[in-house]
């Protein structure tokens, strides 16, 4: 075992002992096929909680994305990123108006990987996920074939909320929907809204549980 | 009888263990093998099969709560100690997962789990048992309204601590308890630790389930319906004798006369069977009916459920056999 193996099996460990990191599969199975997962981002323990509610298999060839200003200041942060969760890169400026921020993603993509995108762009505070921004759509019409898998992470923000460093045990759920595709002729703005309402869709509904709580 | 007492307190509570995990395979294969039996028509099948999924639930927690007592006692001080603080460290983490803390709740969590936790139990295995008995009712929950307060939100400032407090006084005190009772030495009666904590959890689990069985064939009025539409005074005092008498029967591997034994095990079992309701009204609180189901918000594991009964009964039952010792030793 790598070093950087054996630190992705640490920081799933903690990631696990803290939070549950439970998966629970409800739209589609945990298969090793090509995937977008699109998730609502509250927290910067989303990343590590999402991934370690995937099986083992699913890890090694399901990439994350990191801001390249942020995650490639110093040795270790670049370390961590490409060598522990084989991250890829995008930058958050263009440095030429020609530049596509998409393009690393794209090039995964026709690589085979899958993907974990937060679609909102930045973390949310309330408890609705923000409008999505347009990449998803793109990266949809350019690779019509990989289902779009909506994701809740639900709980994180009590884990970590913004401002605090270390985070409290307390259990999140990562809940994987029903696999979403573009549709023939369907508008930008329709597929982002229909992909943030599949996202929403996942949240488990505490008013649910405690209807079926009547009975005892 | 004779060679019994002629024995080592070790060998004695390794018998205690042969017997228990003889009793338990001899239980399992009973029942697996009645599971097998031909049954003549299919609703007979199907209610057999029903009842097989239900005893084989109870029976892995059985197996379970006696390896855990093993794996407990064979590794010593240390090793019950970890052991019992990974429970509480999972079974808190369950409760504040359901009560709902606030973000300003962040600090006083931090502090529940990451010092007081440690600390009761660090003091619970070093066997500081005076210190054991008042560090979280005096110290640990004069500190956490102190740390709440330096958060600076005043909204629902006594139900937030109130909360936090009672987590930590069921899943860290109460539970501490139980490793507390294999590390006590009491005068005259060394490293024989394990059959008081066995004695324990045998008045409790004949207390629970004969509450279960009078629950479900009595069908009284509930005393407290909003809570509990099945708990009935009558099934609680059913539970509580058998308790007692269960304890009474076994008042020849503790220290105790068989009428202080009776007595202790009366009080262990009324606060078990008390405790259930509490955890009960706790539950509906929160709006979840089993701190373990599976479609709620959080996908809880279901720990507390298990162990709810024991964190009432276990520091119940650990103060009235200490005074019971500072009594004898006098």
């Amino acid at each position: 075992m790598t070093l950087a193996a054996f630190t992705g099996q640490v920081l799933s460990f903690i990631a696990r002992l803290i939070t549950g990191a439970q998966g629970h599969w409800k739209g589609c199975p945990p298969l090793a096929e090509q995937r977008i997962y699109i998730a609502n981002h509250q927290s910067h323990f989303d990343l590590v909680l999402i991934w370690a509610a995937f099986p083992h298999e699913l890890r090694a060839q399901t990439r994350a994305i990191a801001a390249k200003d942020y995650w490639t200041k110093s040795a270790f942060r670049r370390w961590l990123t490409t060598a522990v969760f084989n991250a890829i890169y995008v930058s958050r400026t263009r440095s030429s108006p020609d530049e596509d921020p998409l393009e690393p993603l794209a090039e995964a993509l026709a690589a085979g990987d899958s993907l974990v995108i937060f679609p909102e762009g930045t973390r949310s505070a309330q408890g609705h996920p923000m409008p999505f921004k347009s990449g998803i759509f793109h990266l949809a019409e350019q690779f019509p074939h990989v289902p779009l898998i909506p994701t809740w992470i639900d709980n994180v923000q009590r884990v970590m909320p913004k401002g605090e460093v270390v985070p409290v045990p307390i259990l999140c759920t990562v809940t994987f929907g029903a696999p979403l595709q573009l549709r023939p002729g369907e508008s930008k703005a329709d597929f982002l809204c229909r992909a943030r309402e599949a996202v929403m869709e996942q949240r488990p509904d505490p008013a649910a549980v405690g209807r079926l709580a009547e009975a005892d | 009888m004779r060679w019994l007492q002629a024995l080592t307190a070790s060998e004695q509570v390794a018998l205690l263990f042969v017997v228990l995990f003889g009793f338990l395979t001899l239980l399992t294969v009973g029942l697996f093998l009645n599971s097998l039996r031909e049954r003549e028509d299919e609703e007979a099948r199907r209610a057999s099969e029903l009842t097989w999924e239900r005893v084989r639930r109870d029976l892995r927690a059985a197996w379970i709560g006696g390896s855990m007592f093993w794996v407990a006692w064979i590794s010593g001080p240390l090793g019950a100690t970890l052991l019992f603080a990974l429970f509480s460290f999972l079974a808190l983490r369950e409760f504040i997962t359901l009560v709902h803390t606030q973000r300003s709740d962040h600090r006083t969590l931090i502090v529940a789990f990451f010092v007081l936790l440690p600390v009761q139990y660090m003091v619970c295995g070093t066997r500081f048992f005076d210190l054991f008995t008042v560090f979280l009712p005096v110290y640990g929950f004069l500190a956490l309204p102190i740390v709440s307060a330096l958060a600076d939100d005043p909204r629902s400032f006594l139900e937030r601590n109130a909360k936090i407090q009672w987590g930590v006084m069921v899943c860290v005190y109460g539970l501490s308890h139980a490793p507390a009772l294999l590390l006590l030495d009491f005068p005259g009666y060394t490293g024989r630790g394990a059959f008081l904590l066995f004695f324990l959890v045998m008045v409790v689990a004949a207390s629970q389930i004969a509450q279960e069985i009078a629950t479900r064939t009595l069908r009284r009025r509930p005393v407290a319906r909003r809570i509990s539409r099945s708990f009935s005074m009558r099934a609680w005092w059913i539970g509580t004798l058998t308790g007692s008498a269960a304890g009474g029967l076994l008042f020849w591997i503790t220290p105790f006369k068989i009428g202080q034994s009776l007595a202790m095990a009366f009080l262990t079992a009324a606060a078990a069977g008390f405790g259930g309701l509490v955890m009960k009204a706790l539950k509906k609180d929160a709006g979840v009916r089993y701190w373990g189901n599976r479609s709620s918000i959080t996908g809880a594991v279901g720990l507390l459920d298990r162990i709810a009964v024991l964190c009432f009964a276990a520091p119940v039952f650990f103060h009235s056999a200490r005074w019971y010792f500072a009594g004898a030793a006098r």
